[in-house]
């Protein structure tokens, strides 16, 4: 490999944000041929990094060379005509459109006046189709195949314009083994073609399985390139963390109150069935499981955004029917949604504003919103949460992801909520932020109040639950307490197979 | 919002440049013709642009809460033959009433649609614009609406009369663009129309009634419509059914030149006022120059689309861009 060029190369790249230093003078290769690993917690630049390379960032500072040939990438367009091309975790592809068509869609081969040529179409398809070993062909309809064919289907379009560099962003997640298989075997061949590929993700046994180098990012910074075969997990998880987050097991222990929240037989139509589980004052209640285990829905027909098809939910011992987000916020039940950007900030908001939202009604002198009030809200959590910002009048879209989640979680402890539910509390957010809110957590189940903590992070759920309530496929696997449970036991009951270790 | 500490004027007119490009038309304009600026001309821009200018305020809530509406213009005919039909019928002082309960149900009904049972607001309103044109032909009959004896009723008062010297119709306008520049900015509930506008998932998850908040900011369109057709049936105590037709893209021209952006959550009344002002005197401005008036239609539309490309272009740093 030595002797070779890269096929790809970035250097010195640098890219900040209002607030934030995104990619702080990065550098990053991959020659022909290789597999090479680009690893980070969220939050460490990786999407940043590959969206500078597929043209929909501008560096601010930076070079990106092809074949030691610098180039500009503008566009998405222009990355792939530079032989860049991008296979996407979320797939970017028309359902109502053949295999063929989404292939060499902008690219259809044409006859005279315009017309399409479907003989070549379909066949220059097929052709590639089959170097990639499918069971399905060129005039399938797309909305008809499986995630991973539909993945096929991207890989495919890469292949159309001869690639020097494919880069995979997290392919696997939604991948059965069976399909991991075929997906690595692809991506085993486009190496012996001599393509260079970038391979995202989180999941060690195959960065292990499948890759020659792995490079790690951390806080926008690259942090070095190690060689896989003479590395080892615990090696990339330290060049990835950095210093050692605390993710020991909770062993804290403190009086506990009445039970806050309980929840009977629960069921909602095909997501959830016959949940029951409750949470005390002073408790943290983990919920584990995969993603689509029902977890987020649960959490959503207790807060009134559902409705259940069955079931009772109790507060304070009093059985209540929550039909919107209104009457779960009167009756003291508050949510911090899953996803931070979609559901819990309008980002285009000052930070003050995002924090009393629920309570605007609340902060009123006369008729008008008092601003005196506001403020002393926004500054008492602004300091009780460490919120780092220049003002309150700063947009929340401007603020790293740990500070946009202290402003979640500000806006409803404001509330004062018996039942606090956090549904991926450090999802996208830095390592630093994680463990402060992990503490925060911790802390705020010490003053009392209920907390019920929704993640698909195993070391987070063990670090801040008292209890874990195991979840597969709707329905409860399990209920442990922070005791007795282990890795190898919790991973047995969220994939619903007693005994059989998951990948 | 702007922070006080932004320097250069590059940031200045990505924040205020709708304010910038008004004072830059406002010299060019009076460089070119000195009588552009004299008093009376301004007063008389000013007069003409409230019709338009009430209705901007009322979209403007529509808008920042996230929709269109296409029915304001149509909705101000139907307010203006109603109300000069019923003068003569029950007398001014019940008709006016009577006009804007009708009003207020017919901006209550898209309210309805478009917040309670989530249907798209473009449609709902562009259907709206027809049927309510069929409403007002089916209640005048097709015919031209007048009030029997012009001279003799008070009703003309809101078109045509004067307080201390100043125009009822620009009275009105300012009047009404302080309250609503103060509900917008200042309640609970105009914090809740930005929310819902900026991100209605968001204000769902923080408890906002989201189908309520869309449902009022139609009854404050549907309001400031109808005062829009009692100052024009006022003026002319006599009116075509047609009187409003074209004035919603107006309307939608003024809010956007103000800033509002079309997918919701930003703009004031104070821009959107900037905005009708702005196209009043580009409007006034061209004709002073001696182009004919229908002239006015293509320069309009050519302004607005250098406004919002200019808007998007700040938001994202460079003129084009492959992606959003």
């Amino acid at each position: 490999m030595t002797d070779q060029i890269p096929a790809l190369r970035l250097e010195g790249i640098v890219k900040t944000f209002p607030g934030v230093r995104a990619l702080d003078n990065v550098s990053f290769e991959v020659m022909p041929g290789e597999v090479h690993a680009l690893m980070g917690e969220n939050g460490a630049g990786k999407s940043t990094l590959m969206k500078v390379l597929g043209g929909i960032h501008d560096p601010d500072e930076g070079q990106i060379y092809i074949a030691e040939k610098p180039v500009v990438m503008t566009s998405p367009m222009q990355a792939k005509a530079n032989g860049v091309v991008f296979i996407h975790q979320e797939l970017s592809l028309a359902d109502e459109l053949s295999v063929a068509e989404n292939i060499f869609l902008g690219e259809l081969p044409r006859r005279s006046f315009g017309r399409v040529d479907w003989q070549t179409l379909y066949d220059a398809t097929d052709a590639i189709l089959k170097t990639l070993n499918v069971g399905f062909n060129a005039r399938t309809r797309l909305g008809d195949l499986s995630i991973a064919n539909q993945q096929m289907v991207e890989i495919a379009r890469a292949l159309t314009v001869d690639p020097r560099a494919v880069i995979f962003d997290e392919p696997t997640a939604s991948l059965t083994d069976a399909e991991k298989v075929v997906l690595f075997k692809v991506i085993a061949d486009l190496q012996s073609r001599g393509v260079g590929v970038i391979y995202i993700s989180h999941r060690m046994e195959e960065i292990f399985k499948i890759t020659d180098r792995i490079s790690v990012l951390r806080d926008g910074q690259y942090r070095g390139t190690l060689n896989t075969a003479e590395t080892n997990e615990e090696e990339v998880t330290h060049l990835m963390i950095g210093r050692k987050l605390d993710l020991s097991r909770n062993e804290s222990h403190h009086e506990m109150g009445d039970v806050a929240l309980e929840v009977r037989n629960l069921s909602c139509g095909e997501l959830f069935e016959d949940v029951s589980f409750s949470v005390r004052r002073g408790e943290v209640l983990g919920f584990y499981g995969l993603v689509g285990a029902g977890r987020t829905e649960i959490a959503e027909t207790i807060f009134g955004l559902r409705d259940p098809s069955s079931g009772q939910i109790f507060l304070n011992g009093e059985e209540v029917r929550i039909h919107s987000p209104q009457d779960a916020i009167r009756r003291g039940i508050s949510l911090v949604p899953e996803d931070r950007k979609a559901q819990g900030l309008v980002l285009g908001m000052n930070c003050r504003d995002n924090m009393t939202l629920p309570q605007v009604d609340d902060m009123t002198a006369g008729p008008f919103v008092s601003d005196g009030a506001e403020v002393a809200i926004f500054d008492q959590y602004r300091d009780k949460l460490d919120i780092r910002t220049p003002g309150w009048r700063q947009l929340v879209g401007n603020l790293s992801g740990g500070n946009q989640q202290k402003i979640v979680i500000g806006k409803w402890l404001s509330m004062h909520p018996e039942v606090l539910i956090v549904d991926e509390p450090t999802r996208g957010i830095d390592v630093g932020s994680k463990s402060e809110i992990h503490n925060l957590i911790r802390e705020l189940a010490a003053q009392g109040y209920a907390v019920i903590v929704i993640s698909s992070e195993m070391p987070e759920v063990l670090h801040v639950s008292d209890r874990i309530v195991a979840m597969f496929s709707g329905k409860v696997m399990r209920e442990f307490t922070s005791e007795e449970v282990t890795e190898d036991s919790l991973i047995q009951a969220i994939s619903g197979i007693s005994g059989d270790k998951v990948a | 919002m702007a922070e006080l500490t932004t320097k250069g004027l590059g940031k200045l007119l990505a924040r205020q440049g709708i304010l910038v490009a008004f004072v830059v038309f406002m010299i060019a304009f009076a460089l070119a013709n000195p009588r552009f600026i004299a008093i009376d001309n301004i007063s008389g821009v000013i007069r003409s642009s409230a019709i338009l200018g009430v209705m901007a305020l009322g979209v403007t809530f529509v808008v920042i809460g996230g929709n269109l509406d296409l029915s304001v213009g149509s909705m101000m005919s139907f307010s203006t033959i109603v109300v000069l039909d019923l003068h003569d019928k029950i007398g001014p002082s019940l008709a006016i009433p009577a006009m804007f309960a009708m009003t207020l149900a017919l901006g209550g009904f898209i309210g309805f649609l478009v917040g309670y049972l989530k249907l798209n607001s473009l449609i709902v309103t562009l259907g709206m614009l027809s049927a309510i044109h069929g409403l007002t032909l089916t209640w005048s009959g097709g015919k031209n609406m007048d009030i029997a004896d012009k001279e003799g009723t008070w009703f003309s008062v809101f078109g045509q009369g004067s307080i201390v010297g100043i125009p009822v119709p620009i009275l009105m306008f300012a009047l009404l663009a302080v309250v609503l520049s103060i509900i917008l900015g200042k309640t609970p509930f105009g914090r809740k129309v930005y929310a819902v506008g900026g991100n209605g998932t968001a204000a769902t998850f923080s408890g906002i009634p989201r189908a309520r908040v869309v449902f009022m900011t139609y009854l404050f369109s549907a309001f400031c419509v109808a005062t829009a057709g009692l100052i024009q049936a006022s003026r002319s105590l006599g009116s075509q059914n047609t009187v409003g037709q074209g004035l919603e893209l107006e309307v939608l021209a003024a809010v956007i030149l103000g800033g509002a952006s079309l997918l919701g959550g930003s703009g004031t009344v104070f821009k959107t006022v900037i905005g009708v002002l702005i196209l009043g005197f580009i409007q006034n401005g061209l004709l002073l120059m001696g182009l004919a008036f229908y002239v006015q239609y293509v320069v309009t539309w050519i302004i607005i689309i250098l406004a919002v490309w200019l808007d998007i272009a700040a938001k994202r740093g460079r003129l084009w861009s492959p992606i959003a």
